[in-house]
C-alpha cells in the first residue's frame, strides 16, 4: 500500500482534508506532529510521499514558511541529523513531496523548489499579495502541458480555492525565470474559465509573475502549489455546484481536486509493483 | 542587547507601504510621499557576533528579497521622518516568540520559550518631513493603539534619525504581600468606596453580605483553626468579586423583576429572566422532544457550551458569546480574543477536546462614514470595523477554523460600543475510552493542571472591568491580545490527550482566570487546593491575588487522575505545550488557596457560589405613540431600488467575507458567496460533518435590532424567525416532526442591551429598557416552545453604553439567535441564485403592509408603526410546505426575504448570474405597491422552480406560493404592477450599486 506521511503542528491546519484526499485515493495515511519526526518516533524513509499541508506555521511570522523551514534546516533530530538531510535522502531514493499553500512556502524557503542548481538556495519567493490582504476565492489553474510530473497527469484546467495572503511568486532574477521555463518546471498558472492564462486580478489573485500558481523541481518529484486541491474533494465543494446540477453538468471525480491525489497514488502504486 | 533590522530590497513592491500611503491620503488628506516599511528585532540574549550575523541572515532575512542591518539602523536619504511602533510591556509579541523559536532551532540550544528574549517592532519611513503631531495622527489612526503600543515619532536631523528602539521589558519588583482587609466598622459609604477602589464591582448589599460571612461564628472558628486572619485577605475579596461578577453570575438575568404595564395597569413579578424564559423554554422543548422519542438534546446551560447528538457516535457542541467592551477599546485584540475565547469554550466542554468545525460572527458597528465628533477615548467606527474584522480574520484563519457564516449590522447607536458576537461549533466523539465525553466527573484526589500560556498581568479585572492608571513600566492589564498559534498548539494537544483518555475533565480560563475555572470545577467534588507559587508566570512581581484572577489567554484547566499525569506531561512536552500541576481536588467544602505554604484564601464553596444576594429591578412599559407616515409617493422605483441595494445594511459584504477562510477542512458546501463568479449572496451556511458521509449542518444568525424601536417583542420574535427561515431556505427541516428523528436544532441566544437598571439621574429610562428586555425574553419563550427549537447556551451583555464628556451612546436592545440544524444530506441543499432561463419565480409566504422600521422607510427618514409580526402558525405551515417541496426535488433556488423586502431579495437572486427576471406583482393581492415591493414581513422566500414542475409545486404549496414570473436571459429585472411597468433595470447596474464599498 502507498504510504503517505502528513506533517502537522505549529499552526499547520489542513492536515485533515489532505488525509481524506489520500485515503480516498487509496493510500495509507499517517498524520504526525513534526516533533514526532524530530524525536525519532517516526522515520521518513518508511514512507512513499511526504506532505506539507497548508496553514499558518508559526503564524506566518517573520515570513511565511520561514520559521518552519528554519527548523527543518537547522534543528537536530534525535539521530543527530537535520530533517533536510532526511529529505534529501528521501528524494534521492525516488520518493515524492507535496506542499500546499504554507507547505509550498516552506518548500520554496527550503530551496527545494525550484532548486535549479541542486544546492537548495532559495530562487523564488512568495511575497504579500498585490491586494495586500488575505483572500479566499476560487480560481482556475491551467496545467502546463509539457510538465511531466505525475501529479498533473491528464489535467488541463482545474478550478480550486486559493486562501492566502502571501502567494505572489517572484523570481530571484531573469536567469531563474528562463531556466524554470526551459526546464518545464512551471506546473500551474492562474487562468480564466476558458483556460487562458491571465495576469488580470482577481483571476490571478495575488499578482504572481507569469501567473504562476505551482512549481515542480527539476525531477518532477517535488510539487508545490498555492491553491488547495484538498479543499475540493467533492463536486459539492464547488461554489457553482447547485447551478451545474440544475443544468445536468455535475463534475466527475477527475474534474475535482481529488485528481491530483489519485494521480500520485496511482503512480506510486505502479512504482511499488515495479520495485 | 542587539538589533537586527530587515527591509525589502529595491525592486520588490512594498504593498503594505503602498496601501498605507493610499489610506492616509484618502482618510486624513495627508500626502506622506513614499513610504517604506521595516521590521526591527531587539535581541536580549547572550550570543556571539558571528552567531548573531548568521542568525540574522539565515533566519530573519527573507532570502533574496530583503536586506538585513545588524546593530545599525537603516537610514536612507529619501526618507525624512519615521514612526516606530512597539508593544507595551507584557503585550503578546508573537513575532518575537517565533524569532526566538528560530534562534533556539538555529543554535540547537534550549531557550525557554516562555521567557521573552526577542522584541519586535514595526518601522515606517516617510519621504516627507512630517511634523510630530501629524506623525502621531497617522500612528493613532492606522498603526497603533496607545493602550497596547508604544509609539515613537522621529524627524530626521542633520545627523540622521536619532532613534533608540524602545524595549518593552517587564521590570517589576517582587511583591508577594497578602493584605488583610478589615470590613468591620466600615460605613456603607466606606464599603462602597472600597469596592470601587479595588475595582471589585460589588454593590453595597453584596459587600455587606461578604462582611456578614466573615462575622459568622462557625466561619471565624474554622479560620482560627486554619491560622487565617479573621477578616478577608485581598485574595478572598478578589475571589468574591470575580465569582459574583455580572459576567460570571448573571445577576441581572437572575434578578427579581417587578414589571408594570402602564397601559393596562397589569403588574407581574418575574423571578429570574433566565429561569422563567430561557431555561423554562428548553425544559418545555425537551418534554416535547422526549414525548416523540427524540433524544438528541444532551446537555444544556450547565457547561461551557451546549451539547446535542449529531450522529450515532458524535456530539455537536457550540457556543456564541459577546466580546463588546474589549472590542471598543482595542478592536483587533478584542475580536481575536473573542474568537479564541469562544474556541476554548468548545475545547473545555464536558471532558473537553472537541474538534472545531467552524466559526461564525455577528458584528454591529456605527456607520463607517460616521461624521459626528468623537468623544475622548472613542474610536471611529471605521477603525473599529477594520480592527474587528482583522481580529476575526486572524482568529479563524490562523487557527484553521472556517468562518462559514456571519452578519454585519450598521446603526450609529453602535458607534460608542460595537457589538461583537463570536461563535464556534465543534464535534466531539460521544465517548473517550469508554467514558461519556459530555460529562464532567471530578473526584477528590484528582490533580489540577494548568495548560497553555503563562500568567501575566494581562486582563486582570476583565470580569470586573474598569480602567486603571497605566504605569509606563507596568504591563498593560485591561486589554489582552490572543495568540492563535499558541492556542492552536493547545487545541491540538487537547484533542490527542482526551482521545487517549488522559484528561478526566477540563474547562477554559476566561473571565476571572483560575479563580473562576478552579472555583467552578471545585463545586463538583466540593473542594480544591491550589498552590499559587507553582503557577508559571510570564515575569516575576505578581501578587498572589493577581496570579489567581489574571485572565492571560490561551490557558485551559485540566483535571487529571494521578496515574495518568506522567503520560499527559510527556505528551505535552512532545507537543511543546506547557502543562503544570498546580493543586488537587478535595471534598472539604472549601476553596483552599495557598502561597508558599500559607493559606491565603479559604472560602466556603457553597456560600461562594450560592451566597450572592438576588438583585431587584424595576420594569415599566408604556406603548410608544407611533404612527405610520402618509403614503410615500415614489415616482422613480429605479432610484429607490438602487438606493436600497447600496444602503449600508444591504450592500455586499464581499470585502469582509473574502478575508475569512471559509474552505479550510474541505467541508463547506454553501459558502457565504456562491455561483459561477462566486458573488451571489447566500442565507445559512452549510457544511459536511466529516469527509466520510454527506450528513451536514446548517448555520444561521438572526438579528434585527431596528424593529425594536417599534416593538421589542416582535424584534426578538423576528430575529428568531429570520434564523429559522434561513435554515429552511437552504433546505433544512424543522425538528420534532416525526418520532425517533435525528434532526437536531441548537440555539445560542445572545442579549446585548443598554444599561437597564433604573437610576433617577444616571439612567432615567432604565425601567423602560428593562421592560423591553422582558418582552424580548417573552418572545424567545413563545418562539422556542412553538417550534421546539431549544436554547442550549447563550450569554447576556448588560451594559452596552459608552459614557464620556457627559454624553451617553447606548446600543439599541439587541438579540442574536444563532442556530445550527442538522442536514440529512448536504447534496439536497439549496442556494439562493437563479439557475436557468425559463425557471418560474414564486414568492412563498404572505406579504403584509408592514413597512415599520424597514429599509424603505429609512430612505425617507420614517420609522412608521407597522412592525413586521411573526405569525407562528402561518410561518410553520409555510416552512412545512417548503420542506415538502424540497423533499420532492422541486426547488431550484430559495432565498429568504429580509432587509429591503421582496424587491431586494429578488435582485439578490440575480446578482452574480447571467440572468434577468420578468415579474408581475398582480398576484400579491390587494396591497399598496410599496408594501408589495419593500415590506419586510417575516417567514417569506423567493424561490425558483423548473417549468416542468409547476403543477406539482403549486399543488404542494397551495396558497403559500404566489407566482411572480420567470427567469430570463436578458440580464434585466423587469417588474410590472397592474400591467404598468414599475422597474426595468440592468442587473449590472444593480450589482454595481450593491457592490458599493464601505
Amino acid at each position: 500500500m502507498v504510504k503517505s506521511l502528513i506533517l502537522t503542528g505549529f499552526g499547520i491546519n489542513c492536515e485533515i482534508e489532505m488525509g481524506a484526499a489520500y485515503k480516498n485515493a487509496g493510500a495509507e495515511v499517517t498524520i504526525i506532529h513534526f516533533n514526532e519526526i524530530i524525536n525519532g518516533k517516526y522515520d521518513l524513509q518508511d514512507y512513499d510521499i511526504l506532505n506539507f499541508p497548508g496553514g499558518f506555521s508559526f503564524g506566518d511570522d517573520i515570513a511565511s514558511g520561514k520559521v518552519m523551514a528554519n527548523k527543518i534546516k537547522y534543528k537536530k533530530m534525535a539521530n543527530g541529523k537535520t530533517f533536510i538531510r532526511e529529505i534529501n535522502d528521501f528524494v534521492a531514493n525516488g520518493k515524492y513531496i507535496m506542499g500546499v499553500c504554507n507547505g509550498f512556502q516552506i518548500l520554496t524557503q527550503l530551496g527545494l523548489l525550484p532548486d535549479l542548481q541542486g544546492n537548495q538556495e532559495p530562487e523564488v519567493a512568495l511575497l504579500h499579495n498585490d491586494s495586500q490582504k488575505y483572500e479566499d476565492r476560487w480560481v482556475y489553474c491551467k496545467v502546463n502541458s509539457v510538465n511531466q510530473s505525475p501529479f498533473l497527469k491528464g489535467i488541463d484546467l482545474l478550478p480550486v480555492p486559493v486562501r492566502h495572503g502571501e502567494g505572489k511568486l517572484v523570481f530571484k532574477n531573469d536567469d531563474v525565470k528562463e531556466k524554470i521555463i526551459a526546464n518545464n518546471q512551471i506546473a500551474l498558472q492562474y487562468a480564466d474559465a476558458e483556460g487562458n492564462i491571465t495576469e488580470e486580478y482577481p483571476l490571478n489573485p495575488n499578482g504572481s509573475v507569469m501567473s504562476i500558481a505551482g512549481l515542480t523541481d527539476t525531477t518532477g518529484q517535488i510539487f508545490g502549489l498555492m491553491p488547495h486541491p484538498e479543499a475540493f474533494l467533492s463536486f459539492y465543494n464547488h461554489p457553482d455546484w447547485a447551478k451545474m446540477k440544475r443544468n445536468g453538468k455535475e463534475l466527475e471525480r477527475g474534474e475535482t481536486g481529488q485528481v491530483i491525489f489519485d494521480n500520485i497514488v496511482k503512480e506510486l502504486k505502479v512504482r511499488k509493483v515495479k520495485s | 542587547m542587539f538589533q537586527i533590522q530587515t527591509i525589502l530590497r529595491h525592486g520588490y513592491k512594498d504593498t503594505k507601504a503602498l496601501q498605507l500611503q493610499k489610506k492616509i491620503k484618502a482618510q486624513l488628506g495627508i500626502d506622506t510621499g513614499k513610504i517604506k516599511t521595516s521590521k526591527l528585532y531587539v535581541v536580549d540574549y547572550p550570543i556571539r557576533q558571528d552567531e548573531l550575523k548568521a542568525y540574522a541572515e539565515k533566519c530573519l532575512q527573507n532570502a533574496f528579497t530583503e536586506q538585513v542591518f545588524i546593530n545599525r539602523f537603516y537610514d536612507e536619504a529619501t526618507y525624512r521622518s519615521m514612526i516606530a511602533v512597539a508593544q507595551l510591556p507584557g503585550v503578546t509579541d508573537d513575532v518575537g516568540m517565533s524569532a526566538q523559536m528560530a534562534l533556539a532551532d538555529y543554535l540547537n540550544r534550549d531557550i525557554d520559550w516562555n521567557v521573552q528574549h526577542i522584541y519586535t517592532q514595526d518601522i515606517y519611513y516617510f519621504e516627507r518631513d512630517l511634523p510630530a503631531d501629524v506623525l502621531q495622527e497617522i500612528a493613532r489612526a492606522f498603526l497603533g493603539n496607545p493602550l497596547i503600543h508604544h509609539i515613537q515619532t522621529v524627524r530626521k536631523t542633520v545627523s540622521g534619525f536619532d532613534f533608540t528602539p524602545y524595549v518593552p521589558k517587564v521590570e517589576m519588583t517582587t511583591d508577594e504581600k497578602v493584605e488583610v482587609i478589615n470590613l468591620n466598622g466600615l460605613t456603607d459609604d466606606e464599603l462602597l468606596a472600597l469596592s470601587n477602589e479595588r475595582i471589585l464591582a460589588l454593590n453595597l448589599e453584596e459587600m455587606q453580605t461578604i462582611r456578614g460571612y466573615f462575622a459568622r461564628p462557625e466561619i471565624r472558628a474554622e479560620r482560627l483553626a486554619k491560622g487565617l486572619p479573621e477578616q478577608p485577605t485581598d485574595v478572598e475579596l478578589e475571589v468574591f468579586a470575580q465569582t459574583w461578577s455580572e459576567h460570571c453570575k448573571h445577576k441581572e438575568f437572575n434578578a427579581l423583576i417587578d414589571y408594570t404595564d402602564k397601559d393596562t395597569g397589569e403588574k407581574k413579578q418575574i423571578n429570574s429572566l433566565f429561569k422563567t424564559y430561557i431555561k423554562a423554554s428548553t425544559d418545555v422543548v425537551q418534554e416535547h422532544l422526549l414525548a416523540k422519542d427524540n433524544k438528541w438534546l444532551i446537555k444544556v446551560f450547565t457547561d461551557n457550551a451546549g451539547t446535542v447528538r449529531a450522529t450515532k457516535d458524535k456530539l455537536f457542541v457550540w457556543k456564541v458569546e459577546t466580546h463588546n467592551s474589549p472590542s471598543a477599546l482595542d478592536p483587533y485584540g478584542g475580536a481575536i480574543t473573542g474568537i479564541l475565547g469562544v474556541n476554548r469554550d468548545i475545547m473545555g466542554t464536558g471532558i473537553g477536546g472537541a474538534e472545531m468545525l467552524f466559526n461564525t460572527n455577528v458584528l454591529c458597528f456605527g456607520s463607517p462614514d460616521y461624521d459626528k465628533k468623537l468623544l475622548a477615548g472613542q474610536l471611529h467606527p471605521r477603525r473599529i470595523m477594520e480592527g474587528v474584522v482583522a481580529g476575526i480574520e486572524d482568529g479563524g484563519n490562523k487557527s484553521g477554523i472556517p468562518t462559514v457564516n456571519g452578519s454585519v449590522v450598521f446603526d450609529d447607536r453602535f458607534a460608542g460600543k460595537p457589538l461583537v458576537f463570536c461563535g464556534t461549533g465543534g464535534l466531539m466523539p460521544d465517548n473517550y475510552q469508554g467514558r461519556n465525553s459530555w460529562e464532567k466527573p471530578i473526584d477528590a484526589g484528582d490533580r489540577i493542571l494548568m495548560a497553555g500560556g503563562r500568567v501575566g498581568k494581562d486582563g486582570i479585572h476583565g470580569a470586573t472591568f474598569s480602567s486603571v492608571e497605566i504605569n509606563e513600566k507596568s504591563p498593560m492589564s485591561a486589554v489582552q491580545i490572543g495568540s492563535p498559534i499558541t492556542q492552536k498548539k493547545l487545541a491540538d494537544f487537547m484533542m490527542i490527550a482526551t482521545r487517549r483518555g488522559l484528561i478526566k475533565s477540563s474547562t477554559d480560563n476566561g473571565a476571572g482566570g483560575l479563580s473562576s475555572s478552579v472555583g467552578e470545577l471545585a463545586e463538583i467534588p466540593n473542594g480544591a487546593v491550589v498552590f499559587l507559587d507553582k503557577i508559571p508566570l510570564k515575569y516575576s512581581g505578581l501578587k498572589p491575588w493577581e496570579i489567581f484572577v489574571s485572565e492571560s489567554q490561551e490557558r485551559m484547566t485540566l483535571v487529571v487522575e494521578p496515574d495518568k499525569e506522567a503520560e499527559l506531561l510527556e505528551l505535552a512536552e512532545e507537543m511543546e505545550v506547557e502543562v503544570t500541576d498546580i493543586g488537587y481536588f478535595t471534598n472539604s467544602g472549601y476553596l483552599d488557596v495557598r502561597y508558599k505554604d500559607k493559606i491565603v484564601n479559604y472560602l466556603d464553596l457553597n456560600f461562594l457560589h450560592n451566597g450572592v444576594p438576588q438583585k431587584k429591578m424595576i420594569a415599566e412599559w408604556k406603548k410608544p405613540d407611533l404612527k405610520e407616515p402618509e403614503a410615500i409617493d415614489v415616482d422613480n422605483y429605479h432610484k429607490v431600488l438602487q438606493d436600497l441595494m447600496a444602503s449600508l445594511n444591504i450592500r455586499s459584504r464581499e470585502n469582509i467575507i473574502r478575508r475569512y477562510d471559509h474552505e479550510v477542512k474541505g467541508k463547506s458546501i454553501i459558502k457565504p458567496l456562491m455561483g459561477e463568479r462566486g458573488t451571489s449572496p447566500q442565507d445559512a451556511g452549510v457544511m459536511r460533518i466529516d469527509h466520510e458521509s454527506f450528513e451536514g449542518i446548517a448555520i444561521s444568525n438572526g438579528i434585527c435590532p431596528q424593529y425594536g424601536d417599534i416593538d421589542a417583542y416582535e424584534m426578538s420574535a423576528g430575529a428568531f424567525d429570520e434564523a429559522v427561515r434561513q435554515i429552511i431556505a437552504v433546505g433544512g427541516e424543522l425538528p420534532n416532526m416525526r418520532r425517533n428523528d435525528d434532526i437536531f436544532w441548537t440555539v445560542n441566544d445572545n442579549f446585548s442591551v443598554p444599561d437597564s437598571f433604573y437610576h433617577p439621574e444616571n439612567n432615567p429610562d432604565g425601567k423602560e429598557k428593562l421592560a423591553k428586555l422582558v418582552q424580548m425574553n417573552e418572545a424567545l419563550y413563545d418562539m422556542a416552545t412553538f417550534f421546539d427549537i431549544p436554547m442550549t447556551s447563550g450569554k447576556d451583555s448588560m451594559k452596552n453604553d459608552f459614557k464620556r464628556e457627559g454624553v451617553k451612546i447606548s446600543v439599541p436592545p439587541t438579540i442574536v439567535y444563532s442556530m445550527v440544524a442538522k442536514i440529512r444530506d448536504v447534496r439536497r441543499t439549496l442556494t439562493s441564485d437563479f439557475k436557468a432561463e425559463g425557471d418560474l419565480i414564486y414568492q412563498v409566504g404572505k406579504t403584509y403592509d408592514e413597512l415599520g422600521a424597514s429599509e424603505f422607510y429609512k430612505l425617507f427618514d420614517e420609522l412608521g408603526a407597522n412592525v413586521p409580526k411573526v405569525r407562528k402558525q402561518e410561518a410553520k405551515d409555510t416552512y412545512l410546505k417548503m420542506m415538502q417541496a424540497n423533499k420532492e426535488n422541486l426547488l431550484v433556488s430559495a432565498h429568504d426575504i429580509s432587509n429591503g423586502g421582496m424587491a431586494v431579495a429578488l435582485s439578490e437572486c440575480l446578482i452574480g448570474t447571467d440572468f434577468g427576471a420578468d415579474i408581475s406583482l398582480d398576484e400579491l393581492g390587494d396591497l399598496p405597491l410599496n408594501a408589495k415591493l419593500f415590506s419586510e414581513s417575516h417567514s417569506r422566500f423567493v424561490v425558483s422552480v423548473a417549468p416542468e414542475n409547476r403543477e406539482k409545486f403549486e399543488e404542494i404549496m397551495q396558497d403559500k406560493a404566489i407566482f411572480l414570473g420567470k427567469v430570463t436571459g436578458d440580464k434585466r429585472l423587469k417588474v410590472v404592477d397592474n400591467r404598468e411597468g414599475i422597474i426595468d433595470e440592468g442587473i449590472e447596474e444593480l450589482e454595481n450599486k450593491w457592490k458599493t464599498k464601505f
